[in-house]
């Protein structure tokens, strides 16, 4: 227990929020300051940065591996099991998305599996690393990058950016514009109604902007939020000395399901949501 | 929990990932895949075909034993016929034979009577001749008489 043992006079408090500390670093004054970023826009968070990136290479370097040596004949053990992944997010995007694309079915396995890879960190035992960190010199390390909003929030701005290109693409910037201020009220084309046409025109554009935005919003908050509150339990489970055995393996059994589920429906959201935007109506 | 930089980070990082998955993981994998689907076809295909000119075969096999059967048959039932044939032409000159035999054995024994009936009639107008003539000799000239005996003879 590094709470009580390593660190002697931290509270439950402390050790709470110590673990909810992003390592970060910013320009203050012409110098890189670490961890005196609060409120600054312009600051990095390092460690959630690190460890997407360092789960997406390692999400890269497993299939590219695999499909540099993919074979049609002698398929290796890794080269199935990567086969497996692609099959299962091919047959969900065909599902789904039945135009063609070559872009949404390595989308939505990127997203699949390097959302899955971020939120199986969680499943580190909470204080190994920041503790490896501490002994390194690094003071803060969130280990789990979904548990950061920046991260999740990236991901679906990503998003949100297909879901615009796509929606211009089939419908053009017309069609788009459209579809922003001619839903779902109607507004009148002719006769006395058309006084009242600039106003369901705001309207609709309002509503249609709340719909629109609340697309990436909700994605990146469902996953930030389902991964924030499972390392929240097992910070807190951690706390408990060491009844935190049990716990922490039922949690964590139960988390294994979460890590996957919560993959999972970000992929098929995108899917869902890129779907929508490149059909025609 | 404030937002930062760390989104545009993340944001392009996705994106790269996204692009380089799409370049350099997606097409080959599926590639692959595909491939292999198709092998798997037409090795499925193939069996079929294999399994069709199997089929054919056999039937082609059993239709010729068939046909052989139906030879040996034929060939059998001919054999019979001649053996049957010959049989009864056997038979028929047999019977033929016989009759020619029994014809020829009848015709020796007609001749045969006949011969031993000339000689017994020479014989018989002889010793009647004879007996005529010591009778005769006492009463008459068996010279003057000879036409009426031969005549006898000739009659018997």
């Amino acid at each position: 227990m590094a709470t009580e043992g390593g660190h002697g006079a931290q509270t439950s408090g402390e050790y709470i929020a110590h673990h909810l500390q992003n390592l970060q670093v910013c320009r203050v004054d012409d110098a890189w300051a670490w961890n005196h970023c609060a409120g600054n826009p312009m600051a990095i968070n390092v460690d959630s940065m690190f460890f997407s990136v360092l789960l997406g290479l390692l999400f890269v370097w497993i299939f590219r591996g695999a499909a540099k040596k993919a074979s049609s004949d002698k398929p290796g053990k890794m080269q199935a099991f990567v086969e497996i992944v692609i099959s299962f997010i091919d047959s969900s995007v065909k599902d789904t998305f039945h135009g063609k694309s070559r872009l949404i079915a390595p989308l939505a396995l990127t997203i699949f599996v390097w959302v899955f890879l971020m939120n199986l960190m969680d499943l580190i035992p909470v204080d190994w690393l920041p503790m490896i960190g501490g002994l390194a010199g690094v003071p803060y390390l969130k280990v789990v990058p979904t548990t950061d909003v920046n991260i999740t929030f990236g991901m679906s701005i990503a998003v949100f950016v297909l879901i615009l290109f796509y929606t211009i693409k089939t419908k053009g910037i017309g069609g788009f514009i459209a579809e922003l201020t001619l839903h779902p009220i109607a507004p009148p084309t002719k006769g006395a109604g058309l006084i009242a046409a600039p106003f369901i025109i705001a309207f609709n554009f309002i509503l249609e902007s709340v719909a629109l935005l609340a697309k990436p919003l909700s994605l990146s908050l469902r996953l930030f939020g389902n991964m924030f509150a499972g390392e929240l339990i097992f910070i807190l489970i951690a706390l408990l000395g060491v009844y935190q055995l049990p716990l922490h393996f039922g949690w964590a059994v139960f988390h294994i399901l979460i890590v996957t589920l919560q993959a999972f429906i970000f992929m098929m959201l995108t899917v869902v949501y890129l779907t929508l935007a490149s059909e025609e109506h | 929990m404030d937002i930062n930089m760390t989104l545009i980070g993340q944001s392009i990082a996705m994106l790269v990932f996204v692009w380089f998955c799409m370049k350099f993981i997606w097409p080959p994998i599926m590639n692959a895949i595909e491939e292999r689907q198709t092998e798997i076809a037409n090795g499925l295909a193939a069996a079929e075909r294999g399994q069709q000119s199997l089929d054919k075969a056999k039937a082609e096999a059993a239709e010729i034993v068939d046909d052989a059967r139906k030879q040996a048959t034929t060939i059998l039932d001919q054999a019979h016929a001649r053996a049957n044939e010959i049989v009864a032409d056997g038979k028929a000159n047999g019977v033929k034979e016989r009759e020619r035999q029994i014809a020829a054995a009848r015709s020796e024994v007609e001749q045969e009577t006949n011969r031993a009936r000339e000689e017994l009639r020479g014989q018989v107008s002889a010793i009647a001749v004879a007996s005529a003539e010591k009778i005769l000799r006492r009463e008459i000239d068996s010279k003057a008489h000879e036409d009426i005996l031969s005549r006898l003879a000739a009659e018997l």
